[in-house]
Formats: structure tokens, C-alpha cells, sequence
């Protein structure tokens, strides 16, 4: 008997019994991996239309760090980052069944994503203030549409994170069955991810 | 071993007990796939009933323009006054008829219905992978459908920038007059794209994840295969008309400048983003379709389907190349020849798959003990109508003679013949198909043939005409072809077209009829009345809460018809253990 041996981690977490053989992962993971290819393609849609937009004007673009608080935003990004970073932790805190562990490290995701929010609620205060706003030709049109899409993203997620938290301090996620932390953090680490693209190319170019 | 993981997903058996949800969970927020399957059914085709009413106005115009529509006079001061049609109310109309065809009733009738109800029980699974998400889908069309619906009402009228919503001229609302109506088109379909990436993630994962013992790929029905590429399409297609829209939208109202010229925003960007959407599109409007009258076509002819494989890899191939030729709608655009050249070639290279696909339909035919059913007769007229609507599709992708017949009705013709003879006609045969496993009860045969053969003769009347009409010059979308000189010898040939179109929608009432009656009064369907191998029609109809009381086994392909195998009948289900037959390898929980 192959299987005798106490669970582990990978025996719980794949698709019900008495199935065909799928992908080898449950049901909510793969969902996430093909709902992520969708969100793939909106920020396709959005940054190559920036791409062909600038392509074709590149004048109607101030240099970098002329109208945008370049610092400001790479404080942001490390903010950002280091939230991947405390998922990364949450994540493995759950395979170990360490609830109190888990619990700090989702929380601090929480906060931190939050902040990321709110710095850049700041930074969009700051530059209508200054007078720019989506109006301000091709380059507001793109600034606006393209990091506010996914400042929404981010919000999203730390809803959802904020969900995951509670049930979380419910004791709902065990070292054996704690999809939903799982879960997130590929969603996380997605949005992670297009913020690091999208400051690429929207404050450093 | 068989004590691990079972806690973390309950078997199909807990689900198939007696249904004693309240009315309200059951029926209107309801989870279960068959459900939410009936209920896109019924709002896609009070939608379609939508789409066809605006049909007629645009034929009335068309037909006799400048004279008072008989009935018009309920229409308001804003729309008709008199009855008679105003030019801004047309545009409106040619408008909101593609995009209420295209988006709320063909769209949502192939995937919406077809996709939820016969995904689970096609794979053998209880339901769909996330329920809740699918309940979700259905119920945010609906308010997508509202809001399309309320533009009719609002100041200024419905959008009016034709269904592509080409820029600047859904863009700036100083072009058309309307302003709030253009916003809600965006609005909802920015919603509606919502609803339709929810469900094409759902179906993705069921037939991933969730398929019956058995149920490996290449004994899945055609008709899955066909939904299942067509998630994909939808799931990668829809999100680049989200982020186009929004850009319209912020164009509209928060004054960005995205497909505004004077800014240096690109309208050609609209069209790009529109049609690298839009063609994938096409695509979604028709695989469901090839698929279920592959199902239908094998069960009416009784014969195994010819080259299932071939089958399965031409869809594979139609959607992969159906990414690479959405220049095709731009030739007239302004684009370089030779990448004109490069999006013809892409193209033809379309027809390929598509032809291997319809040798195959008649090749199942062929020796075939055929049995002329309702679904049978729509779905061999499907197969015609496709070959001549595919045909003229090679006249459009041919840039030389595209350039010609560009915007014309011959464009209609062809769009008509893919969308109404194509698609449509294989909802019709899906419908009658699948009708008795949704209510249990059968529609009147008799009463489907007179549908069927009423649609068939007054469709080719009021389409075929339309390729003449295209190839001496009239163009679409305008509002009195007895403005143009060189129109008036057409005009008989408009007016003939507009009398056909008329008796085409009455015939509409036939199905309509036969469908609500056939709810009610329906002779007793049986489990399985069309003698087919699907494991849908090895659970009662309609199927318990659950779909299966046992979960399935599969031992075969859905198309072993007059196997030899088979002693008694002519069919052979996929679920029917023969001694020959081995038990599937079933996948033993935590192993």
C-alpha cells in the first residue's frame, strides 16, 4: 500500500474521486490559472493600445519623472513586491498548518496591498491637483486607464484577501485543505506581476 | 488508502437525492447547470424575438420607404412619427439589430444555453465545476440586457454607430447625436463580457477536471469539443473588447483621447482591438454550432461520424487560425497590401478545416438509414446553408473582390448565411434536439416540420437575393435605397425581399407556439426518444438535481450507431457495459 502513510499536502489537493484523470490539480487552482489568462488579454488590450498610441506620438509623452513622482511610485512597487513576498509566507505557513503564522503573514498582505492603494489614491490627488488629469491628452488618457485598472485589480484582491483573512482566523485552512489561501496568492502574485510591467513602462520609459 | 482525502469533494451520489430546495433556489437563483441553461434559453430568445422585431422595421424601410409601417403609429415622435421611420431611428435600428443578435441572442443561445446544459451531463459530472460562478454569469446578462434595452428609451436614442461601433463615430457623440445611448451599449456589453468570461472559465475547468471514468478525450462528443474550444476563444477574445470598450467608454465621458484623431488618438486602433475581438467572434458564433449538428447529423444518418478525428483537430484548427485573420474586415481601411495579402492567404487557409468538416457531415450521410427528425432536417440545412455562406466568405476574403462588394448587401448576404442559415438554423435543430431531455416532453413533430420547411423556403428568399443585390452596388445601411438612381431597377427585388422577411418572422410564431405548448402538453419524452449513445440521455428527463444518480463509466465514442456490437437496437450508449468491455481506470481518491 503505496498510499498507507499519512496525508501529505499533495494526496488532499486534487480533483474529487471516481473522475478521469484531469490536469492533476483541484478544480479552484485551475480556474484561477485559466480565469488569469482572460485578465492576460485585458491588460494586453490596454498596454498595446498604450504601445501602438505612443508608437505613433511619442511627442505628446513628458520624460520620465517630469509630471509623474517617479520616487514615490518606486517606494509603491517595493511595497508591492514585499506583499508577494508575505503571500509567498502565508502560503507556505499554511502547509505547515501554522495557523498563527498564517494569520500575521495574510494580514500583513492585507495591509500592505492596501497601502499600495492608498499611496496611489495620494498619487492621483496629487496630479489632478497639479492639472493632470485623463483629459491631458494621450498621455493621461493611457496613465489613468491603464494604473487605474489595476489599482481596481489590486483593490479586488485585497477584498478578497481580506475574505480569506477572516476565514482564516476561523481556522478554516488546514495544512491539508487550504485552497483559498492558495488560491489568492496566484491571483496576487499575478497583479504583482503586471505592476511591475506596467511601471516599466508607464514611469521609467 | 480509501481513507484519505474523500472530505474535500462529496461524490456525484449526495447530490442525486430528492430536490427539496425552496422555489426560489430551484428555479430563479438557482446553481444547478440545467436551470441556469433553461434560463439563458428563455432571455436569448426573448431576445431573438427582440432582434427580429427591429429585422422587420429595417425590411419595412427598406422595402417601402416613406410610407407608413402598418402598426408603426405606437412607436414614439422620437423613432417614427407617423409610422414613418426617421433616418436617425434607422441607424439606431441596424444597430441594435446586430447587437442584440450577435450578443444577446446567438451568442448566449450557443454557449450560454448549450454550454451549461449539456457540458456536465455530456462528461458525466453532477454540475459544473463552480456553480456559484455559473449562477453569477446568468444573473449579471440579465441587467446587461436591461441596460441594452433601456437606450431605446433615453434622450438622444439608441446608439447609432452601426454593431462594430466604429470610431470617431461612436466616440464623439457630436457625430451622431447620441450620447447616453452610445454609453449604455458600452456599459452593457462591458458587462455582458463579464458574464461570458465567468461562464467560459467554468466550462474550461468542468471539462478539464471533471470528467466521468472513462470519459477520456477522444471519446468526448464533437459538440464538447466545439464548446470547449470556444471557451477559449471566449475566455481570450471577450477581455480585448472589455478594454477597448472601456476605452470608448473613458473617450465618452471622462474626454480621453483614445480614438479621437485631434489629439493624435488612432480610430484604426478601434478597428484593430475591435476586430482582433470580432473575428475570434465569428468563430464563437458558429464551432457550437458545427458541433451539435455533428452530434444530430450522426444520430439522424444512424452511422458512426466520418473522421471524428479529422472532426476534432479542423475545430482545433478554426480556432487557432481564427486569431490571425481579423485584418480581413479592414481592407478597405487603409491598410498595407501586403499585409492585405498575408490576412487574405490566413484566411482562405480557413476554409480548409471548414470544408474537411463539411465532407465529413456527408460523408456520415452517405449509406446512411437516415431519419428525417425536426433536429435532423435543421441541422442538413445548417450543413447547405454553411456551404454557401462559407463560399461567400471566400468572395470577402479574396482582397480584389472584396474591394468591390465591400459594404454592400452582399457582405448581408453572406453574414446572414453564416449567422441565420449557419447558426441559427443549428440552434433550431439543437432545440428540438435536446428539448425533450430540458422539459421531458416532446415538441409536435408535425408542427416542427412546417416550421422547418416555412424558415428554409422564406430564409433563401430573403437572403439569396441579397448577392445580386450586393454585386450591382447597393449598399448596406442606408436608410431609402429610392435616393439613388441607379438603385430603382433593384427595388422590386427590395420589396420582394421585405415580403419574404415578413412571412420569415411570422413563420417564427410556428416554433414558438409548438415550444410553449410542447411545455405543457408534450407527449412523454422517455429518457432517451432519439435513440442516442450520449450518457445525457442515459439519466431520466429531465435529469434530477445531480444529473446521475450513479456516476457514469464510459466504455466507448458517443457516435457507435448500427455497431455490430449492439444486438437489439441500431445504438450503443456510451455508458452500456458489454462483457468485452474493460472498467476504466477510475482515479481512486488521494492516489
Amino acid at each position: 500500500m503505496a498510499h498507507a502513510h499519512a496525508l501529505t499536502h499533495d494526496d488532499v489537493m486534487r480533483p474529487p474521486a471516481g473522475r478521469e484523470p484531469g490536469s492533476g490539480v483541484y478544480n479552484e487552482k485551475l480556474g484561477m490559472w485559466v480565469f488569469l489568462g482572460s485578465e492576460v488579454m485585458f491588460f494586453t488590450s490596454l498596454i498595446g493600445a498604450y504601445i501602438i498610441l505612443r508608437f505613433g506620438h511619442p511627442e505628446k509623452w513628458a520624460p520620465p519623472g517630469e509630471v509623474l513622482n517617479v520616487p514615490v511610485t518606486a517606494v509603491n512597487t517595493f511595497l508591492l513586491i514585499c506583499s508577494s513576498v508575505t503571500m509567498v509566507k502565508a502560503f507556505a505557513s499554511a502547509q505547515d498548518g501554522n495557523q498563527r503564522a498564517l494569520r500575521s503573514w495574510l494580514l500583513a498582505t492585507v495591509l500592505i496591498g492596501a497601502s499600495f492603494v492608498g499611496v496611489q489614491v495620494y498619487e492621483y490627488a496629487e496630479l489632478v491637483h497639479k492639472g493632470f488629469v485623463p483629459s491631458e491628452g494621450l498621455y493621461g488618457s493611457t496613465f489613468f486607464t491603464m494604473t487605474g485598472f489595476h489599482g481596481f485589480h489590486v483593490t479586488v484582491g485585497v477584498l478578497c484577501m481580506m475574505f480569506v483573512t477572516w476565514r482564516a482566523f476561523q481556522g478554516k485552512y488546514t495544512a491539508t485543505d487550504h485552497r483559498g489561501v492558495e488560491v489568492i496568492g496566484l491571483y496576487w502574485h499575478f497583479v504583482d506581476l503586471v505592476w511591475i510591467i506596467l511601471f516599466t513602462i508607464v514611469y521609467l520609459i | 488508502m480509501a481513507s484519505t482525502a474523500a472530505v474535500v469533494h462529496e461524490p456525484a451520489l449526495e447530490h442525486a437525492h430528492a430536490d427539496d430546495r425552496p422555489f426560489i433556489r430551484k428555479y430563479i437563483f438557482s446553481t444547478d447547470h440545467k436551470i441556469i441553461g433553461i434560463q439563458f434559453l428563455l432571455m436569448s430568445l426573448f431576445f431573438l424575438l427582440i432582434g427580429g422585431m427591429l429585422a422587420m422595421v429595417i425590411r419595412w424601410q427598406l422595402g417601402f420607404p416613406g410610407r407608413a409601417m402598418p402598426g408603426g403609429g405606437v412607436l414614439p415622435e422620437t423613432m417614427a412619427p407617423g409610422g414613418i421611420v426617421l433616418p436617425e431611428f434607422y441607424n439606431s435600428l441596424v444597430t441594435m439589430h446586430g447587437t442584440f443578435m450577435v450578443f444577446f441572442a446567438i451568442m448566449p443561445l450557443l454557449v450560454g444555453v448549450f454550454g451549461n446544459y449539456l457540458i456536465p451531463l455530456k462528461i458525466g459530472a453532477p454540475d459544473m465545476a463552480f456553480p456559484r460562478i455559473n449562477m453569477a454569469s446568468f444573473w449579471i446578462a440579465v441587467p446587461a440586457g436591461l441596460i441594452m434595452l433601456a437606450g431605446f428609451f433615453v434622450e438622444g436614442g439608441h446608439a447609432a454607430a452601426g454593431w462594430t461601433g466604429y470610431a470617431p463615430l461612436s466616440a464623439n457623440p457630436e457625430l451622431t447625436g447620441v450620447s447616453l445611448g452610445q454609453q449604455l451599449w458600452c456599459v452593457s456589453l462591458i458587462i455582458l463580457g463579464l458574464s461570458s468570461i465567468m461562464g467560459s472559465f467554468n466550462y474550461i475547468t468542468t471539462i478539464i477536471n471533471m470528467r466521468a471514468p472513462g470519459m477520456i478525450w477522444f471519446r468526448l462528443p464533437l459538440s464538447i469539443w466545439a464548446l470547449f474550444i470556444t471557451a477559449i476563444l471566449v475566455l481570450l477574445a471577450m477581455p480585448i473588447l472589455s478594454g477597448a470598450l472601456i476605452m470608448l467608454l473613458f473617450d465618452q465621458t471622462l474626454g480621453t483621447h483614445f480614438f479621437l484623431p485631434a489629439q493624435g488618438g488612432q480610430p484604426l486602433l478601434w478597428q484593430h482591438l475591435f476586430w482582433f475581438f470580432g473575428h475570434p467572434e465569428v468563430y464563437i458564433l458558429i464551432l457550437p454550432a458545427m458541433g451539435m449538428v455533428s452530434d444530430i447529423i450522426a444520430n439522424g444518418s444512424r452511422k458512426p461520424i466520418f473522421g471524428y478525428t479529422s472532426m476534432v483537430l479542423a475545430i482545433i484548427a478554426i480556432g487557432a487560425l481564427g486569431w490571425g485573420v481579423w485584418g480581413h474586415h479592414m481592407f478597405m481601411s487603409g491598410m498595407n497590401p501586403t499585409l492585405g495579402t498575408g490576412f487574405m492567404i490566413s484566411t482562405l487557409l480557413i476554409s480548409v478545416p471548414s470544408a474537411i468538416k463539411t465532407f465529413n457531415w456527408m460523408g456520415t450521410m452517405w449509406g446512411g438509414n437516415i431519419r428525417f427528425h425536426v433536429p435532423m432536417l435543421h441541422a442538413v440545412a445548417f450543413v447547405s446553408m454553411f456551404v454557401i455562406g462559407g463560399l461567400s466568405g471566400v468572395f470577402m476574403a479574396t482582397t480584389p473582390v472584396d474591394i468591390y462588394i465591400h459594404d454592400t448587401y452582399f457582405i448581408v448576404a453572406h453574414l446572414h448565411y453564416v449567422l441565420f442559415g449557419g447558426s441559427l438554423f443549428a440552434i433550431f435543430a439543437a432545440v428540438t434536439f435536446w428539448y425533450p431531455k430540458m422539459f421531458g416532453r416532446l415538441m409536435n413533430p408535425l408542427w416542427g416540420k412546417v416550421h422547418f420547411w416555412l424558415t428554409f423556403i422564406f430564409f433563401n428568399a430573403v437572403f439569396f437575393p441579397m448577392h445580386g443585390l450586393g454585386a450591382q452596388g447597393h449598399m448596406r445601411r442606408i436608410y431609402d435605397p429610392t435616393e439613388y438612381e441607379f438603385l430603382a431597377p433593384l427595388q422590386g427585388v427590395n420589396r420582394m425581399i421585405t415580403i419574404s422577411a415578413f412571412l420569415l418572422f411570422t413563420a417564427q410564431i410556428i416554433f414558438l407556439v409548438n415550444f410553449i405548448a410542447g411545455w405543457f402538453k408534450g407527449a412523454k419524452a422517455g429518457p432517451n426518444p432519439w435513440q442516442d449513445n450520449g450518457l445525457e440521455w442515459a439519466t431520466p428527463s429531465p435529469p434530477p438535481h445531480g444529473n446521475f444518480p450513479v456516476t457514469p463509466h464510459v466504455y466507448r465514442g458517443p457516435y457507435e450507431f448500427s455497431s455490430p456490437l449492439a444486438v437489439d437496437d441500431d445504438y450503443l450508449p456510451q455508458s452500456r457495459k458489454l462483457e468485452t468491455d474493460r472498467e476504466p481506470a477510475v482515479l481512486p481518491a488521494g492516489d
